[in-house]
């Protein structure tokens, strides 16, 4: 833009309300093209199509191509968002519609023991559900814990903690069919081939969990204030103890959210489950006596082996996917909350 | 701001090795080395328990293995499919999750940008198995006129060939649902270090006139090219090695073949060994072992690169 070219004209930019009144245009031709009777699908695509139509000739005439460019790209991104968001409502649409057939009483007070048919419930997946995370929880999070306390407060910048470092990280895309996987070759070492155990399970889902328990755990001690450290070490306190007494309770409130994100992860696994703890239709809560179940291999199991006739393995599927999904959904809250309210003070 | 913690960091260090070393200290801190050396332990246990376990499959004679072919015969057409599914789902993923990140970085109003970023993270936390019974009950039906159009139309691409699927167990839906799995992943990174574009970069772009995609081009997407590699690796990483999804959606049939909407598809390593695991018992049990671990060496291969890339990048910026 040389001064001698310069004009006013260069500066013309369309009216703030534009974008708006160009989505205005196309929720209208999508809504009407809806009325017309086509595909949900093609709706949105034909208000799509209207917006683009609407805002950029427009604003290429008013603006210039540069800023058309500019909106063109601030519609896609803002256009990728909302295909994003869909499938998500799609999915819970789909679950809550589906699963709130079976979401009663009888789900939560009975098993499936010898059930065939309508009727039965989730009681000894749901009793699997807590064994089996309860104890893949009670594994990983001393393992999770020390190795952050290790990898900030002590190693740092060693070879030893560099490695630790890296295969956390490795650790975290170990796929969880592997890791099943590598929990039945642990046990059926000892126990023989076709051992399928509660605390098989654990241990797989522990191999999923101890990496994401060490990453959150790090990155809460790295928030700690150094002053903290500092005060205590001043008072001649000796390291452990400012870890323990100072460090660690500081840290709590995140590496509780850490623990419980940890938590959402795997409760929802099926695959490794599928192949170490098998299936059970009564309640079983012995880890070390036979099979046990979660609620996503219950969920899959109704689903893949339905019975005759089939819907009511099918409407059980649905209600146990409901009910894990909820589970899912709290434990994500809970602990966004939890580091909301109680998190460390950050500047 | 991010390196300020850091560099007080070291200061404590001195301090600490000053203090005389206790009891407690040697225990706690010998505890805590003894985690992480554990952990370094149980990686190294899983490659080999699943070696050893795979071990009676690799030895033992061809016919012996299921398909009567041998092992390698065995394992490559689901390493195929395997790879064809995770592919697939990360060329989907990755413009959208680029998208995504910038409307959440750059473009989405502050106040709700967090809110809306912990939409897309909450598509993380739905389990797998729930992915699987949405896709083969509403998205599968869904793809059905799209399958039959794609054939008609497009047919004469190796990957729209045909014939169509009826019942919409296809690859392409496959792909579809795992690339919406992946997409959370590739955007929480992708979207983390877009935010960190320095501030000065973005204001001189602006301030010499550019509008904001020009300054995005400019500024945002150089900075945060390699973040957008790693974390599509880590999606692809996460596509290989997802199971349920790919075992309740996909019809398979175990041929090797790049149509996308037909009803005979490749199966994947990961869905295979969930489908036949349970039923399977002697060599088998083995075989499906040894896939598996053909598929954590394949996972493994590219979450190290993935990481290296990170990590090289963080060096860098001297983080």
């Amino acid at each position: 833009m040389s001064a001698s070219s310069w004009t006013w004209e260069d500066h013309r930019v369309l009216p703030t309300w534009a974008p708006w009144a160009a989505g205005g245009a196309g929720v209208a031709a999508g809504l009407l093209a809806l009325l017309a009777g086509v595909a949900l699908v093609v709706a949105v695509l034909v208000g799509a199509a209207a917006t683009v139509v609407a805002l950029i000739p427009w604003s290429l005439a008013v603006e210039g191509s540069r800023r058309a460019r500019d909106r063109m790209v601030t519609l896609t991104v803002t256009g990728a968002f909302a295909l994003a968001v869909a499938p998500l409502i799609s999915l819970l649409y789909t679950v809550v519609s589906r699963g709130i057939d079976r979401f009663d009483g009888a789900l939560f007070s009975e098993s499936m023991r010898g059930v065939v048919g309508e009727g039965g419930g989730v009681q000894h997946a749901i009793v699997g559900t807590l064994v089996i995370t309860g104890l893949a929880t009670l594994a990983s999070v001393p393992i999770g814990v020390m190795t952050a306390i290790y990898l900030h407060e002590y190693g740092r910048g060693g070879r030893l903690a560099k490695a630790i470092s890296f295969f956390v990280d490795v650790m975290t895309g170990i796929p969880s069919i592997v890791a099943g996987l590598f929990a039945y070759a642990l046990f059926a070492l000892i126990f023989g081939p076709g051992v399928r155990l509660g605390v098989m399970g654990a241990v797989a889902l522990s191999l999923l969990m101890i990496p994401i328990v060490v990453r959150s755990t790090e990155e809460m001690l790295r928030v700690v204030p150094h002053h903290l450290r500092e005060a205590a070490y001043g008072l001649g306190v000796p390291k452990w103890l400012t870890i323990v007494k100072v460090v660690l309770p500081t840290a709590f409130a995140g590496i509780v959210t850490g623990v419980m994100l940890a938590i959402a992860r795997v409760v929802g696994e099926t695959a490794p489950l599928l192949i170490t703890t098998g299936a059970v239709t009564s309640v079983n809560a012995n880890p070390f006596g036979g099979r046990m179940e979660n609620l996503a291999v219950f969920a899959y199991n109704q689903y893949s082996n339905p019975g005759v006739p089939r819907d009511p393995y099918i409407a059980r599927a649905w209600a146990a996917a409901l009910t894990l999904l909820l589970i899912v959904m709290v434990l994500n809250l809970v602990a966004r909350l939890v580091s909301a309210r109680f998190g460390v003070r950050q500047r | 701001m991010e390196l300020a913690p850091e560099r007080a960091a070291r200061k404590p260090e001195a301090l600490a090795s000053g203090v005389p070393q206790r009891l407690g200290d040697r225990v706690f801190s010998g505890v805590a080395k003894g985690a992480g050396i554990g952990i370094l332990v149980v990686l190294a246990g899983v490659a080999i328990f699943l070696l050893i376990e795979a071990w009676p499959a690799i030895t033992a004679p061809a016919e012996r293995i299921p398909g009567g072919e041998g092992l390698v015969d065995y394992i490559a057409p689901l390493a195929f499919g395997t790879v064809l599914a995770a592919v697939l789902a990360a060329i989907i993923a990755v413009p959208f999750a680029v998208a995504i990140a910038l409307f959440v970085s750059h473009y989405a109003p502050r106040r709700i940008a967090a809110g809306l970023g912990y939409v897309i993270d909450l598509l993380a936390a739905v389990p797998s198995v729930v992915y699987g019974l949405w896709g083969v009950s509403v998205l599968a039906p869904a793809s059905r006129d799209i399958n039959a159009w794609l054939a008609d139309h497009v047919g004469f691409l190796p990957f729209f060939e045909g014939p169509a699927s009826v019942t919409g167990r296809t690859m392409l839906v496959a792909g579809l649902v795992l690339a919406v799995m992946i997409l959370p992943i590739i955007t929480a990174i992708a979207r983390e270090v877009f935010a960190q574009t320095p501030r000065a970069h973005e204001e001189a772009a602006l301030a010499l006139g550019a509008t904001r995609w020009e300054m995005v081009r400019m500024a945002v997407l150089p900075f945060g090219r390699s973040a957008v590699i790693s974390g599509s690796m880590l999606g692809l990483g996460r596509a290989l090695g997802e199971t349920m999804a790919v075992t309740i959606i996909l019809s398979v049939s175990g041929i090797v073949t790049f149509n996308l909407i037909s009803s005979s598809n490749p199966s994947t390593i990961a869905a295979n060994i969930a489908l036949d695991f349970p039923e399977s018992s002697g060599i088998a049990i083995n075989a499906l072992i040894a896939s598996g671990l053909v598929l954590f060496a394949i996972t493994l291969a590219v979450n190290m690169a993935a990481r290296a890339v990170i990590n090289r990048r963080e060096k860098k910026e001297g983080r």
